[in-house]
């Protein structure tokens, strides 16, 4: 495993040493209940007000009552979404994008059928939004919008949105404006005290913090209806025994991730770049997907033409390389990801979409370990396609190879 | 990850007859882009005999559909067409030792090619039968499409009625949602509307109710069957110079006399856990044995 080259970061993240051992003492040592009228749990609360103090830092919110912990990024998604329904149950309309993450996309999707109308904003061939189309619809529903929830970036092209000028343009409209941050915090700046944004969602286990702790953001004053209630914690806002060694965990790794911030917009991109390149150049009939001048700094898609992507990562983890795909066959599903779908790749490279996301652990040599690797791969797969012939995909695969039901 | 058997990946990773064949007799090509999986499937055949003397395979598709093609051109080498036309998809999976359930229509999807290219073969238009959908049912790998058609087939109200019709549901349980999802869209083309009431009331049916003897018995049926096993229990008893008498019936509780060698006996405690087991079997209900001695009687 130490060979191996990691480069599924968006994925999930290595907990860094530094913030296990921040962890470690609130299994054992401090393993009171913040809630408790006794020393065991005092410094305990002490302990997670510091966290929250970490976690507002790096999101340059204004107050760190704003930060509820959750129990992961879908808690704050759901959280987020369900809440603004419920704070306005007059609006029963949403907007958000056709690339979301699951999170949003399947509870909008659920929302649909239990009677809301969901507004799906497209993108075009690069994963970019119609800002035209969402002001018009702003202009037009306003009043009956609940919510729009827009990603800050993919996670599988790693397109960043526009959302802090969506956000200014829902407020001017009245209308509540949440972000899914999961792959964004930690990897570009943010002050969001200085934007419209009401509400946003982030995840620990994607920048170096354990699995199973997340954030809601919540500006001060925005109308809010708990998902969980029961105790006090958080300040009632989400009830549950605060999940303490992991929060202090996530605390750290906020606090890390901010001194990190220009080494992952310097260093690692320079490393996502060179990967992109070097592969482009070796590999015939292959393509990075997304906007890629307007991308998190970690991340590149590439789309193999006429191989399938579970193929190519099953030879890739043969050589100790861990990347992850869009196929449809790595998620069991029919159809290739709904992110490549969504701008109109075409079906002969969509099932060949392999995703490197890269940390700051990963090192120059991976990139050129990773390089050298991916032609061979590819190849070897095009020698077993039936739409690749010699040297190159056969003239007309459509009438080439004619199956006699698609 | 998927978990792949090693056999599986021994085939991905060195597919057998992974080539393209020069003039082949026999070519069956079945999947497209669109799906993510093709397979084109080549034979050459002994015009006399009919056994295929070679296979070979191009695929474009993921581990476990390479590995089909590869295994699937081991299997019917040396087989005649007519033999080759029986291998099914589960001999593939089994001849790979199990694909996971997502991966299934992988070895469907060989089956195909192989009837395709047998049709070919034999100048004949091979159509295929077996739309793909959305897999619902992971503990038995059954898809949207084989339920739908199901429901639709043969009027099927409840998950219940699914689950006995194609078997999906009767696993982990988790995909009942979906079904009930796939029943409310079936439903609707008729005007009808799904109701979960009447699937839950299926289900309750389906339960046998547990047979408890004790119940519904009179007072007297009761005594007389706890006499009984006092009864029952009395030469054992008497063999080792004791001896049980019945006191008394208050509710669930039996207030028994050990008398002779058994009282005081350090036994006796298993003496009285022994008849208030024999008690419950007996009776089916929870019924709790109290030894009292004779003249103080049940009040004790």
């Amino acid at each position: 495993m130490s060979d191996d080259v990691y480069l599924d970061n968006n994925a999930t993240t290595k907990v860094d040493q530094a913030v296990v051992d921040e962890m470690l003492p609130f299994f054992t040592m401090q393993f009171g209940n913040p809630s408790s009228m006794h020393s065991f749990g005092n410094n305990v609360g002490r302990s997670l007000k510091k966290a929250r103090q970490q976690v507002q830092a790096l999101l340059g919110a204004e107050h760190d009552s704003e930060i509820i912990f959750t129990a992961c990024g879908t808690e704050a998604d759901s959280t987020a979404i369900l809440s603004a329904l419920k704070a306005q149950p007059e609006r029963k309309e949403i907007i958000t994008t056709v690339v979301e993450h699951p999170a949003v996309l399947s509870l909008c999707e659920y929302l649909e059928k239990d009677g809301y109308t969901v507004h799906w904003l497209k993108v075009d061939a690069k994963g970019r939004l119609d800002l035209d189309v969402y002001a018009k619809l702003l202009d037009e529903r306003a009043d009956q919008i609940a919510v729009v929830s827009v990603m800050w970036a993919n996670n599988e092209t790693g397109t960043i949105f526009p959302v802090e000028k969506m956000a200014t343009m829902a407020a001017e409209s009245g209308v509540m404006f949440h972000t899914d941050a999961v792959q964004a915090v930690g990897k570009i700046p943010m002050m969001l005290a200085d934007t419209d944004i009401d509400m946003l969602s982030l995840s620990g286990h994607k920048l170096h913090a354990p699995k199973g702790v997340g954030v809601l953001y919540l500006r001060r004053g925005t109308r809010f209806r708990p998902m969980m209630r029961g105790g006090h914690q958080e300040r009632g806002r989400r009830a549950g025994t605060e999940n303490v060694a992991s929060i202090v965990g996530l605390g750290k790794a906020c606090e890390m991730a901010m001194k990190n911030m220009e080494y992952e917009n310097t260093e690692v991109r320079a490393m996502r770049d060179r990967l992109q390149e070097g592969i482009l150049a070796a590999v015939p009939h292959c393509f990075a997907t997304g906007d890629v001048e307007n991308r998190l700094p970690n991340t590149c898609n590439i789309a193999f033409e006429y191989i399938e992507g579970e193929a190519i990562l099953m030879l890739l983890n043969k050589v100790g390389i861990a990347a992850s795909s869009g196929s449809a066959c790595t998620s069991g599903s029919l159809e290739p990801s709904h992110v490549m779908m969504a701008m109109g790749i075409p079906y002969t490279a969509a099932h060949g979409t392999i995703r490197f996301s890269f940390s700051c652990y990963n090192t120059m040599a991976e990139v050129e370990r990773v390089i050298a690797a991916v032609p061979p791969i590819v190849a070897q797969l095009r020698k077993l396609s039936p739409y690749w012939g010699e040297d190159g995909p056969i003239e007309d695969p459509e009438k080439l190879f004619a199956p006699t039901y698609a | 990850m998927w978990d792949y058997s090693d056999t599986v990946k021994e085939h991905f990773f060195n597919p057998k007859n992974a080539r393209v064949m020069e003039t082949p007799d026999a070519v069956g090509d079945v999947g497209s882009i669109q799906c993510g999986d093709a397979l084109r499937l080549t034979l050459k055949v002994d015009k006399e005999t009919e056994v295929i003397q070679d296979a070979a395979f191009q695929t474009f598709g993921c581990g476990s559909a390479i590995a089909s093609s590869s295994v699937l051109t081991e299997i019917i080498k040396g087989k005649t067409l007519d033999e080759a036309l029986t291998v099914t998809n589960q001999d593939i999976a089994n001849e790979l030792d199990g694909l996971p359930p997502e991966k299934m229509h992988c070895s469907v999807m060989g089956r195909e090619a192989l009837q395709a290219a047998v049709a070919n073969y034999r100048g004949e238009v091979w159509k295929d039968d077996h739309e793909e959908g959305a897999l619902i049912c992971k503990c038995f790998a059954v898809d949207a499409v084989m339920i739908e058609d199901t429901v639709r087939a043969n009027n099927l109200r409840t998950v219940e009625d699914v689950t006995n019709y194609t078997k999906a549901g009767g696993g982990c349980t988790a995909c009942h949602e979906g079904i009930e999802e796939i029943l409310s869209k079936v439903l609707a083309e008729t005007g009808e509307a799904f109701t979960a009431k009447a699937s839950r009331q299926k289900l309750h049916e389906a339960k046998e109710p547990v047979k408890v003897p004790g119940k519904g018995m009179s007072n007297l049926e009761r005594i007389k069957r706890i006499e009984r096993v006092i009864e029952a229990v009395r030469p054992q008893l008497q063999r080792d110079r004791g001896d049980v008498t019945l006191v008394d019936v208050d509710g669930d509780t039996v207030f028994i006399n050990l008398v002779g060698a058994c009282s005081g006996c350090q036994m006796a405690s298993l003496t009285v856990s022994g008849i208030q087991q024999q008690m419950m079997e007996d009776l089916g209900e929870f019924i709790r044995v109290v030894p009292v001695s004779a003249k103080t009687g049940a009040t004790a």
